[in-house]
């Protein structure tokens, strides 16, 4: 059984449907890359999977359980944590403070202050600086320690590569290795194509708020892909 | 000239007391953004509770206090939760509204309760206490102990704040209200709690006031505007200016009243217009704007 199991997702800004019966499945372990254009709806499937957006239709399961209707606060205590677009680090809170924050929940597992750390040695020298004092590239990291510290079976990573210079995008993609060898499953946004089919096991590829191509990177042709991204 | 240091003096410890009615003030608009207008009734509330049990109950202040802080947080608990929580969003009227409501239904059911005489809390002989300083320089025990109190209080927060995990989620909240959902907070709570503690710290500060002095149930908005001017003189957002700001009223009313009687509450009007042409934020300025 997956551990992710989405059947014909639906997603609404107000009058507006962003998303159109979104099927899709993580299995435990597993890397999962959704890639798609700007406004194509991957960010706003993440956002219905953390229960900040609510679900308009369909199911979605985590673990066996529904999502549809449970709070994010509790989404994110049954195991799902998202690194946000734009990394969304609290400006009054110090580096360490926003780490010990993302253990709110108190979830056991592997992760704890000092593991972050070492897979981030660069944050350890900046403890106490604030959050947003940082670079770019050690924002993200903070925002992804901050995510480990729930000590997550689904991590989801939005547009890592946003914003920053390739060789920090390479940088913080070294680490996905380290974190999947905890068993965590991941599912990550990005519009870097190279990027995610590098990394994933299997790729989604989202189109005005559709699922327009699926498959292992292996098994996609570059034609394909290029169809399924920008429809034409 | 020992007679201007008593004053000063007097008006420094009466600004402890303002700087526990504008604390409490300063803690649910900086978490939740809520502007309380029925703070100040919230104290007359707690002042009247306190009358209320001490005189059935024959309990002494202290006794009273230990019952009304408590029971004043569970109200403030209940009140966010299941009233204020849902007025929260991009509307800033909508709690302004329903707070100008609840000051409304305080002072109309205290009116009710108590009718319009003013009443005040039997102090004993703590009340009239003084200590002597040398010279003709005396402070009172009871200006004293409320001073101290603000200290303890405040310094309490500031151990909250900085190093406690609801201190954590409450500064996280108050920056980006949405991602600290993802962390697993539930805001619903956090803002609960914070506006319990507010309301603890509004209910000392009212129990305060009704030693020190007489209330009456339409006392409330008096005190708020003193709690918004020491805020604002203090700087929103910081803690210890909020000490400063209400050391700043308490004395300049001081002042203004020895110069004559009718002057008091004036001169800290013009004192807190004063720093607000000087210094708009505040004299302690640690809020960011968001």
């Amino acid at each position: 059984m997956s551990l992710l199991e989405v059947e014909n997702l639906t997603a609404f800004y107000g009058d507006f449907q962003a998303l159109y019966g979104i099927s899709l499945q993580v299995a435990e372990g597993e890397a999962v890359a959704l890639i798609g254009a700007n406004g194509a709806g991957k960010s706003t499937f993440l956002r219905t999977l953390t229960g900040l957006l609510p679900i308009g239709g369909g199911q979605a399961r985590f673990a066996g359980a529904a999502l549809t209707g449970t709070p994010a606060h509790k989404i994110l205590a049954s195991g799902i944590a998202l690194v946000p677009e734009g990394r969304r680090l609290f400006p009054s809170l110090s580096v360490e403070e926003n780490l010990l924050l993302g253990a709110y929940a108190k979830r056991p597992g592997p992760w704890n202050l000092e593991r972050v750390y070492q897979l981030f040695p660069a944050l350890r020298a900046h403890a106490n600086r604030p959050g947003t004092a940082l670079s770019g590239g050690q924002q993200q990291m903070v925002a992804i320690g901050r995510a480990l510290m729930s000590n997550p079976l689904l991590l989801m990573c939005d547009e890592l590569s946003l914003g920053l210079a390739p060789i920090v995008i390479r940088d913080i993609y070294a680490a996905l290795p380290q974190i999947r060898a905890e068993g965590i499953a991941v599912l990550i946004v990005e519009q870097d194509t190279g990027q995610a089919l590098a990394v994933a096991d299997r790729v989604y590829c989202f189109q005005e708020g559709k699922i327009s191509l699926e498959g292992r990177p292996a098994d996609l042709t570059r034609a394909q892909i290029s169809l399924a991204y920008f429809g034409v | 000239m020992s007679d201007w240091i008593n004053t000063i003096l007097q008006g420094l410890l009466t600004g402890g007391l303002y700087a526990l009615f504008a604390a409490g003030l300063s803690l649910s608009f900086g978490v939740m953004r809520i502007i309380n207008i029925a703070h100040g009734d919230f104290a007359i509330l707690a002042g009247y509770a306190a009358i209320a049990i001490a005189g059935t109950f024959g309990l002494n202040p202290v006794e009273a206090m230990c019952a009304v802080v408590p029971a004043m947080a569970l109200l403030g608990y209940a009140l966010q939760r299941g009233i204020l929580n849902l007025t929260l969003g991009d509307d800033v009227l909508r709690p302004l509204l329903v707070t100008f409501g609840f000051s409304i239904v305080i002072q109309n059911l205290l009116l009710e309760g108590f009718s319009a005489d003013s009443r005040s809390l039997d102090s004993g002989t703590f009340g009239t206490a003084s200590l002597q300083l040398g010279g003709n320089l005396a402070v009172g025990l009871l200006p004293l102990t409320v001073m101290a109190a603000a200290v303890a209080i405040l310094a309490f927060m500031q151990w909250l704040f900085s190093t406690t995990l609801l201190g954590r989620a409450f500064r996280a909240a108050a920056d980006d209200p949405e991602t600290v959902q993802l962390m697993g907070v539930n805001t619903r709570h956090i803002y609960a709690m914070a506006m319990a503690i507010a309301m603890a710290m509004v209910a000392v500060a009212g129990v305060f006031l009704a030693l020190q002095t007489t209330v009456s149930p339409t006392d409330g908005p008096e005190h708020l505007l003193y709690a918004f001017e020491a805020v604002i003189i203090g700087g929103l957002g910081s803690l210890w200016g909020t000490l400063i700001g209400g050391i700043v009223l308490g004395v300049s009313q001081a002042i203004g009243a020895k110069l004559n009687p009718g002057w008091g509450i004036l001169a800290g009007h013009l004192c807190f217009l004063a720093v607000l042409i000087i210094r708009p934020s505040g004299l302690f300025p640690t809020a960011r704007n968001r």
